[in-house]
């Protein structure tokens, strides 16, 4: 059974036709990221599994097609982050924490000890207890990050979807915050779909890529197949140098004469 | 642990001062009553308890049947007012938000003049129980057409849109008012004697119509007020984390219209209550809606019955008119939360 079953994937927005038949597995367990030029559909696609826009085609999470999960049980099946997340005016961390419990509350209920408990657990491995208590937009942009993933994580669901999670964060923030996800993908055997600009980011921490070109996927494979520098100057239009590294390759943009 | 609901002492100072606005409201009048034997005197009121007040039974009548029915109907006026003003600032996350600036209560206020402007002359003593209906009707289209101009802005709007379309909406509906008050120039009296807050005539009969409707309005809200922090994320991410974004938005909306109209059917029109109360709160006690809309309401409603208090008795004999004190003091706090909203939006 696999975590993400997608087949002939079809998103129109405003009358435009974003997504043009996406087919995509992704095995439990696995990272897939998703990479391809500006406009390709990568949001797009992440927001359809993420059942928050309308779709033709069928996208199965766990075996069990996801038109059919009521609201509730979706969101206790993927959790997201999205690429900018609001952050609430003067809440506090804990309380946004929280927030990522609603679909284990009763619709007119409050949190059990068992919420609580399971934020505190969040909080204790981002290392985010201290600050609880804090307000998050007082929160710097690599604690923010921490803070969304864990509001994220409280929701408990085996299908983790990051859209651009560490395009507001310098490399070395970057890098503390895809390291914490793949420890906790490890620890808690999360499923991983994201979307990520950074290329050589991307096949560093993605078992899989998949490139996605025109709303359609034009690529995917281990990041060695598709990082090559015929894939890139034909879909991104750029001129890269691929060089191995320890992890994975490494795109390094070369200027054109 | 236990997170977003009010704290005690914050729940101990609410109820301390809606019980201070009781007992001063009853008090303070044209006849001074003694407070220890007011405060005896409502304790009686409870089922079980006969305590000796030492008042006279002219005194004992002045309070149960002109002072208490007011101060009970401007603590609860005060309450849906709150109530509804922090509703829809969550429901719009919009820290602007209130009854009065969304064109709610004028929406109401069209409401209930057509009943009474187009009711017979011929003054049918105290509400006419259609009158809160009316001022629904009034509200829920008030506040839907705000809501249509103010999405107009699309996906940049600001808080300020909100307000500028709640405006215009109370402009539209103001002047759709003074058309019916002009062709119906015999019930002119009627009418702004309620628009000028109608608290000073009022008996059990206004508390009695205005109950129900409170009543409904408050529970509503206060069990669905959770979904107002999820719905703090915006609405695709409190989609993903399992709620119905617009479902809950809906019912809130009605819920806190329902309250407001009730509370403008009674009691005329009241600014900025809405907004003055909430965020008071809101400094006191921090973000959440499950802390902010209860306290709200206590708060809301002592607020309200010592301003009351006030609009009796700073000019006596003569009375102010309750929106006129409460707009005085108001609008120089709005201008403050304009100030300091800007500033967070930046």
């Amino acid at each position: 059974m696999s975590a993400v079953e997608i087949s002939g994937l079809r998103v129109e927005l405003g009358g435009k036709e974003i997504l043009a038949g996406v087919d995509l597995t992704v095995a439990p367990g696995e990272w897939v990221t998703i990479i391809g030029p500006n406009g390709a559909g990568k949001s797009t696609l992440l927001r359809a599994v993420g059942g928050r826009v309308p779709y033709t085609g069928s996208i199965s999470l766990f075996g069990t097609g996801a038109g059919r999960l009521r609201r509730r049980e979706h969101a206790r099946t993927v959790a997201t982050v999205v690429q900018s997340p609001i952050v609430p005016a003067g809440m506090a961390v804990i309380d946004y924490v929280l927030l990522g419990r609603t679909p284990y509350i009763p619709a007119l209920g409050r949190e059990s000890a068992g919420d609580l408990g399971a934020v505190a657990e969040v909080l204790d491995r981002l290392d985010l207890t201290g600050f609880a208590e804090r307000p998050l937009a007082t929160l710097s942009g690599g604690e923010r990050q921490r803070a969304f993933l864990a509001r994220a994580l409280a929701q408990g669901a085996p299908l983790l979807l990051l859209d651009e999670p560490t395009s507001a964060l310098d490399i070395g923030h970057q890098q503390e915050v895809l390291e914490l996800v793949d420890r906790l993908r490890g620890e808690s055997g999360l499923t991983v779909l994201a979307t990520m600009h950074d290329l050589s980011v991307a096949g560093e921490y993605a078992d899989r890529l998949v490139l996605l070109a025109g709303g359609a996927v034009v690529a995917s494979g281990p990041p060695r197949t598709v990082l090559t520098e015929e894939l890139l100057a034909t879909h991104y239009g750029a001129r890269v140098r691929v060089i191995d590294g320890d992890q994975g390759p490494l795109v390094v943009p070369v200027r054109p004469r | 642990m236990r997170r977003s609901h009010p704290r005690p002492a914050a729940v101990a100072a609410g109820v301390a001062a809606v019980l201070v606005a009781l007992v001063a409201g009853v008090a303070v009048g044209p006849v001074t009553l003694p407070p220890a034997g007011v405060a005896a005197e409502l304790l009686n009121l409870l089922p079980g308890v006969h305590l000796r007040s030492g008042l006279s039974e002219r005194e004992v009548a002045i309070l149960t049947e002109l002072r208490l029915p007011r101060v009970v109907l401007g603590l609860l006026v005060g309450a849906m007012l709150a109530l509804a003003g922090g509703c829809y600032q969550g429901v719009f996350r919009n820290p602007l938000a209130d009854p009065h600036l969304l064109g709610v209560a004028a929406g109401a206020g069209l409401g209930v003049t057509a009943v009474v402007a187009l009711r017979h002359a011929g003054g049918t003593e105290g509400l006419a129980p259609t009158v809160p209906v009316a001022a629904f009707a009034g509200a829920v289209i008030a506040v839907v057409l705000t809501y249509l101009l103010g999405a107009t802005g699309g996906r940049e709007r600001s808080p300020g849109t909100l307000i500028l379309a709640g405006i215009a909406v109370s402009a539209f509906l103001a002047a759709g008012q003074t058309y019916l008050l002009q062709r119906n120039i015999e019930n002119i009296r009627e009418v702004y004697s309620w628009l000028l807050g109608r608290l000073a005539t009022a008996g059990w009969h206004d508390v009695l119509v205005l109950l129900p409707y409170a009543a409904l309005s408050a529970v509503v809200v206060l069990l669905h007020r959770r979904e107002l922090d999820v719905l703090s994320v915006g609405d695709e991410e409190a989609a993903s984390l399992g709620l119905h974004p617009q479902r809950s938005r809906y019912l809130l909306l009605a819920a806190a219209s329902l309250g407001t109209a009730a509370a403008v059917s009674v009691s005329g029109l009241i600014a900025f209550v809405g907004v003055i109360v909430p965020h008071v709160v809101r400094l006191l006690t921090g973000t959440s809606y499950r802390a902010i809309l209860p306290l709200s309401m206590l708060f809301g409603g002592a607020f309200l019955a010592i301003t009351d208090l006030a609009a009796r008795t700073v000019a006596a004999p003569a009375e102010i008119p309750l929106g006129v004190v409460t707009a005085f003091f108001g609008a120089p706090f709005f201008v403050v939360i304009l100030r300091t909203t800007r500033r967070g939006a930046a």
